[in-house]
């Protein structure tokens, strides 16, 4: 048995014994003196490795690029990208120590938590099918995976990857991106398209996108300009 | 003859004159020729007002969280309303670009606007009052010198009656005292530096000295210690050694906490965090050093006598269950004796910050975690964890205790309702 599947072994008896994913909350680290000591800070609400904890809403931050996670760490302590618990936290946190914290998540492979079948109707998941690996033409919205990736792990150097993201969350970002309250780096083409997206399209692909299986590789893919459908501020 | 003969005398009386007056006033002489490279006197007036604007954290509150540096416009949240702060580049239509050093002075000194209308003591006059002419001059000098960014000022948000300017002279009466810091002869020229810091640019009694009902705070009272309005965190007592006082600390300790942001006693968060970011973390050790060692040898007061012990009694369950949380969530980093490891983890045992009067920054703490300010001595801090999804209420009043009177820590027990409060509030 290799590292590999010994991680994979227990991770599937972390997902059935609860009390073994509740300690993926608890503080741990060997030496103090390492970048892991240093992000204990972050585990009770994102975990370990990055890989998101059993609580609700907080996002998988571990291999989401590194470039998306450091915009993300400057955007929350500059106030420009708000949740108060966040912004808090790494208000007063200088930009080299943000990046090699973005580096260090970006680099983890945990595995992904167990998938939890959304209690939708199974048209509501099949638009949401529609928009992530089609996109709509009568609504110039391009498909997810245009820049999400093939197998929603984003793409180098600042999409996000997507899948493993449970649909409070993606719901969440997409209506605050729709409302104005989420914003990128200009030209903001999430704002053109989640514009685009009514409620239920939120919903919809909110909810398709939590019946992923965990990608095969999930690392971001390359960056890949030419394949872009719209031009984004947050890949220059 | 003679009357040419006198004329030459007098002028060479003269010139010896101005030439005497010229060597002993610095910046009228011609340059002595330098090692290339060296700054010319107007950079380092500059330079030394940079220093003194850092000291005086003017950033922190002339600056909105992503504006231009010193542009103004910042809300600042007072319990008598918004007051936004004005732009102080040297814009000439919307900052202080048509201002004079006289301007800034007065205004520094007395608090009376260019226009002579009166500050608002949000601008920390009362404390500036102490800074010199000379260091008010360097600090103009760095203003005038910088990028001027053309922002209007916004009109302040204040309630009748706080909206009336005339008001700020009953206020003044009661709470403003002007003056330039008095160097006291018996102290050391160290003791006299820190105090000069601490009480002028510094305004530190700004927060560690409780505020009353009209925004002023008394002198008797001073570093005693206070809530923070809108901010919610308690600004420890700087003289009580029950709360932060700080007695039996090294003055390395002290220096540390504030110039790096943690040390082997305790570590800063929330809005000290901000300070040491914005302003402590850039002075000289030996300034650092100067400041603790005149908040040391500030005298011990105590505003409250000692909690007796039936205030200090727990109840055996409520005991148990902090004590279980606290072997299972916090003895990994602050160590089963409450020891820690400092620096980067501090001590709860023996700490003042945990036991003083008011729960509120422990339990703050445990609710929303906190990083230490990443300072140039500490620029990769560790971070605290929240708790706030993962204990309720009842955890946390029950883990907070504990930390507050195991170990020989002589604090008293928190209730659930004091943290369903804080709970409520955004963290900051």
């Amino acid at each position: 048995m290799n590292a590999r599947h010994l991680a994979l072994a227990v991770m599937g008896i972390g997902t059935s014994v609860p009390a073994l994913a509740q300690d993926d909350a608890l503080p741990r680290f060997i030496h103090v003196d390492t970048i892991e000591a240093r992000v204990q800070g972050c585990v009770t609400c994102h975990g370990h490795q990055g890989q998101g904890t059993k609580d609700g809403y907080f996002p998988r931050i571990a291999g989401k690029p590194a470039g998306y996670l450091y915009n993300q760490l400057i955007a929350f302590r500059d106030g420009t990208r708000r949740y108060a618990p966040m912004n808090y936290l790494v208000a007063y946190l200088p930009d080299a120590y943000l990046k090699e914290m973005a580096e260090h998540f970006a680099k983890q492979r945990p595995a992904f938590a167990k998938k939890e079948a959304p209690p939708v109707t199974p048209a509501l998941i099949e638009r949401g099918k529609t928009l992530v690996t089609a996109g709509d033409g009568a609504k110039q919205l391009p498909a997810c995976v245009a820049c999400h990736g093939a197998g929603l792990t984003g793409m180098e150097p600042g999409v996000p990857g997507l899948v493993g993201l449970r649909p409070s969350y993606v719901a969440a970002q997409l209506t605050r991106w729709r409302v104005g309250e989420r914003r990128a780096a200009e030209p903001d083409c999430m704002k053109r398209i989640a514009t685009r997206l009514s409620e239920s399209d939120v919903a919809a692909v909110a909810a398709y996108v939590a019946t992923q299986d965990a990608p095969r590789d999930p690392s971001p893919e390359s960056a890949n300009f030419v394949r872009m459908p719209m031009a984004c501020g947050s890949q220059r | 003859m003679k009357r040419a003969l006198l004329a030459i005398v007098l002028l060479g009386i003269a010139i010896a004159g101005v030439m005497g007056w010229m060597a002993t006033h610095q910046g009228y002489l011609p340059e002595k020729p330098k090692r290339a490279g060296a700054p010319n006197p107007t950079t380092q007036v500059i330079s030394l007002g940079e220093y003194l604007a850092r000291a005086g954290d003017c950033v922190a509150c002339h600056t909105e969280p992503t504006g231009k540096p010193f542009a103004g416009g910042r809300a600042m949240a007072t319990p008598f309303g918004a007051i936004y702060v004005p732009n102080i580049t040297p814009d000439d239509e919307t900052g202080i670009g048509r201002w004079t050093a006289d301007d800034f002075y007065r205004m520094m000194h007395t608090g009376v606007s260019r226009d002579g209308s009166l500050l608002y003591p949000a601008m920390p006059f009362a404390q500036y009052t102490k800074v010199t002419r000379a260091d008010c001059d360097a600090i103009f000098a760095y203003l005038q010198s910088i990028a001027p960014v053309k922002q209007k000022n916004k009109p302040h948000e204040l309630r009748f009656p706080f909206n009336k300017r005339e008001l700020l002279v009953g206020w003044r009466t009661l709470y403003f005292k002007e003056g330039e810091y008095q160097p006291d002869p018996a102290q050391t020229k160290e003791w006299n530096r820190g105090a000069y810091l601490v009480e002028g640019l510094g305004h530190c009694t700004m927060c560690h000295t409780a505020i009353n009902l009209l925004g002023g705070t008394k002198e008797s009272k001073e570093f005693e210690g206070g809530m923070i309005p809108n901010q919610n965190w308690y600004a420890p007592s700087l003289t009580s050694n029950r709360e932060g006082g700080l007695g039996d600390w090294s003055i390395k300790d002290i220096s540390d906490l504030l110039q790096v942001g943690i040390s082997q006693r305790a570590t800063v968060y929330g809005p000290m965090a901000e300070v040491t970011y914005n302003s402590l973390q850039y002075m000289t050790d030996e300034d650092t050093a100067a400041m603790a060692v005149y908040l040391k040898s500030l005298p011990k007061r105590d505003a409250e006598p000692p909690p007796t012990s039936s205030a200090r009694l727990v109840q055996p369950a409520v005991m148990e269950t902090g004590r279980n949380i606290y072997v299972k969530q916090c003895a990994l980093c602050h160590g089963s004796e409450g020891k820690g490891h400092p620096p980067h983890h501090p001590p709860l045992a023996g700490n003042p910050s945990i036991t003083m009067a008011t729960p509120v920054n422990p339990i703050r703490i445990v609710l929303n975690g906190g990083y230490p300010p990443g300072t140039r001595k500490n620029p990769r801090p560790h971070g605290m964890p929240p708790y706030s999804h993962i204990l309720n209420d009842d955890e946390v009043a029950a883990v907070v205790t504990y930390i507050r009177v195991a170990w020989e820590n002589a604090g008293t027990p928190v209730a659930p309702r004091q943290v369903s409060e804080l709970r409520t509030l955004l963290p900051e």
